[in-house]
């Protein structure tokens, strides 16, 4: 399997050098194969060659990677892919996507489905045994969401007494975090497999408040303001990052490097307004990359 | 394979959770089982009319529709399923009676989905029995409910008693979906927990929990084969 994939990389290589050598000039600008030089044996060759990439990103993730009517995955992290891609010398038609959810997202990177991963992925250190991340690109924080007209609940320490019921995703990070505020997890925490089912069970009035990243609850008071608000301030910070293969270290200076071009050149701007921040989320400065 | 090890704790939390909506599910959907088992043959038209609708809606209807109905159907219509916090029940399974109704939802709907397959098993077993043996009773002189209570369903229950095992068998294998529906900790929300939050590799987690549920089915199957060798012997 893996033999044969290398072939047809080799043998996709081939062709395009090919390619280009015959007609290089109808390429688009500053891609094609060969476009940009990058070391020998480097992924960045290697992807620049075979003039494609797979990327896994969610496809239900507004504002961030949410499939719509185009078909094609739309959203910030998306768009930061694209910033990545274009370093790359790939065209952006070139993209296949990869629908990753939360719980298969070190698989894929492990096994190679997937040249890299955006998908609202923050960088922690468990994650970091398996895969590497590059980033942050964006650094979210963990928020409540309330009914309007709830005056009980101001912070994670509204939980702390055990009456209040909150709402989650299974095997997200705030899943975890708020975890450390519950007193009985048994009766207070209620997990679904998406962050719609916690909202109806909110409206609902079976659970008392919703968390997870600021962001995503944004993207609910956006469609819904007459209903919900946030419950105070951001209490925690979740640094969202492109996980890459553990070794490459390679790809992930590269990748690095192109976020940072990006945070001062005004691309990761634009990407951002055109995207998540149409929900009225706050950008804030660019994070620090950090390069563990 | 060391998740196994390291996080005994959250498998052995997620078989007794598991096991406790097993148990509870079972004992209901034998009891909603056999009542529709009895409407179903029972001689009043109407009544048979009631068991067989019942039956074609419940055994035709994905389980996971039934869990959608169960947990996002009922708040709307705005109950909790409060009627399930039963006294002394809610000590002994202690998510019966928190404020959370997610569990109690999520039994609701394994019993009224598997009252239907447990409904025909019964069934069928009442119809293994001769004719003869229901008419001989009623010319004795016996009511419906005598006839069933000391001939008929004594000898049905030897050819029913495999069929609702595998009908219970295939509930715990079914229980795997209300970790779906918001109830948190059973084996199969343990799995995504570990999977997606902690980052453990799936297989091993997986291995982990198909061990919780073979403890659960195996023994029963075990003890299947043995009552099914008893009856043969009875014969």
């Amino acid at each position: 399997m893996r033999m044969k994939r290398v072939a047809a990389v080799a043998a996709a290589a081939t062709l395009a050098l090919g390619l280009a050598a015959c007609g290089g000039d109808d390429a688009d600008e500053g891609t094609g194969s060969g476009s940009k030089s990058f070391a020998a044996g480097s992924t960045m060759e290697k992807l620049n060659k075979a003039q494609k990439i797979k990327i896994g990103t969610k496809f239900d993730q507004p504002g961030f990677g949410q499939k719509g009517l185009s078909g094609k995955p739309e959203g910030f992290d998306v768009e930061v892919a694209k910033l990545i891609v274009k370093e790359l010398g790939i065209p952006a038609d070139k993209i296949e996507y990869v629908e990753t959810p939360s719980k298969v997202r070190e698989d894929v990177i492990v096994n190679g489905t997937v040249d890299l991963v955006a998908a609202t992925y923050t960088i922690n250190d468990k994650r970091k045994e398996r895969i590497a991340f590059a980033g942050p690109y964006y650094e979210a924080g963990q928020n409540i969401l309330v009914k309007k007209d709830d005056a009980t609940i101001t912070g994670p320490d509204s939980f702390k007494d055990g009456t209040k019921k909150v709402c989650s995703v299974t095997g997200s990070t705030p899943a975890e975090e708020i975890k450390k505020y519950v007193k009985d997890v048994g009766t207070q925490l209620v997990l679904f497999d998406t962050y719609d089912k916690c909202r109806d069970a909110l409206k609902g009035g079976q659970v008392d408040a919703v968390t997870t990243d600021n962001v995503i609850l944004l993207g609910y008071i956006a469609k819904d303001e007459s209903s919900f608000k946030l419950a105070g301030e951001n209490f925690t910070k979740e640094p969202y990052g492109i996980g890459v293969k553990k070794e490459d270290n390679d790809f992930r200076n590269f990748v690095n490097d192109t976020l940072e071009k990006a945070f001062n050149d005004g691309s990761w701007k634009k990407a951002w307004d055109d995207t998540a921040g149409k929900f009225g989320a706050e950008l804030g400065t660019a994070p620090t990359v950090n390069r563990y | 394979m060391s998740v196994l090890i390291d996080k005994f704790d959250v498998f052995a939390g997620g078989f007794w959770l598991t096991l406790q909506i097993c148990v509870l599910a079972a004992v209901g959907a034998l009891i909603l089982g056999a009542v529709l088992a009895v409407l179903r043959i029972s001689p009043v038209p109407p009544l048979r009319a009631v068991g067989t609708a019942y039956v074609n809606i419940f055994r035709n209807m994905p389980l996971t529709v039934v869990m959608f109905f169960a947990a996002f159907g009922l708040p709307a219509l705005g109950s909790n399923a409060d009627f399930l916090r039963i006294p002394v029940l809610d000590s002994l399974f202690t998510r019966l009676g928190t404020d959370l109704p997610y569990f109690r939802f999520a039994l609701i709907a394994l019993v009224l989905y598997t009252a239907a397959f447990v409904c025909e098993a019964l069934r069928s077993g009442v119809n293994a029995v001769p004719p003869g043996q229901a008419e001989a009773a009623r010319s004795l002189g016996l009511t419906f409910g005598q006839n069933l209570r000391h001939v008929v369903l004594p000898q049905s229950w030897k050819a029913s008693v495999v069929p609702l095992g595998s009908v219970i068998i295939a509930m715990i294998k079914n229980s795997a979906l209300v970790g779906f529906f918001g109830v948190v900790g059973d084996l199969s929300q343990s799995a995504d927990q570990l999977t997606s939050a902690e980052g453990y590799a799936f297989i091993p987690v997986a291995i982990g929990i198909s061990i919780g549920y073979l403890i659960m089915t195996v023994p029963l199957g075990a003890l299947l084969d043995r009552l099914e060798k008893r009856q043969a012997v009875a014969r």
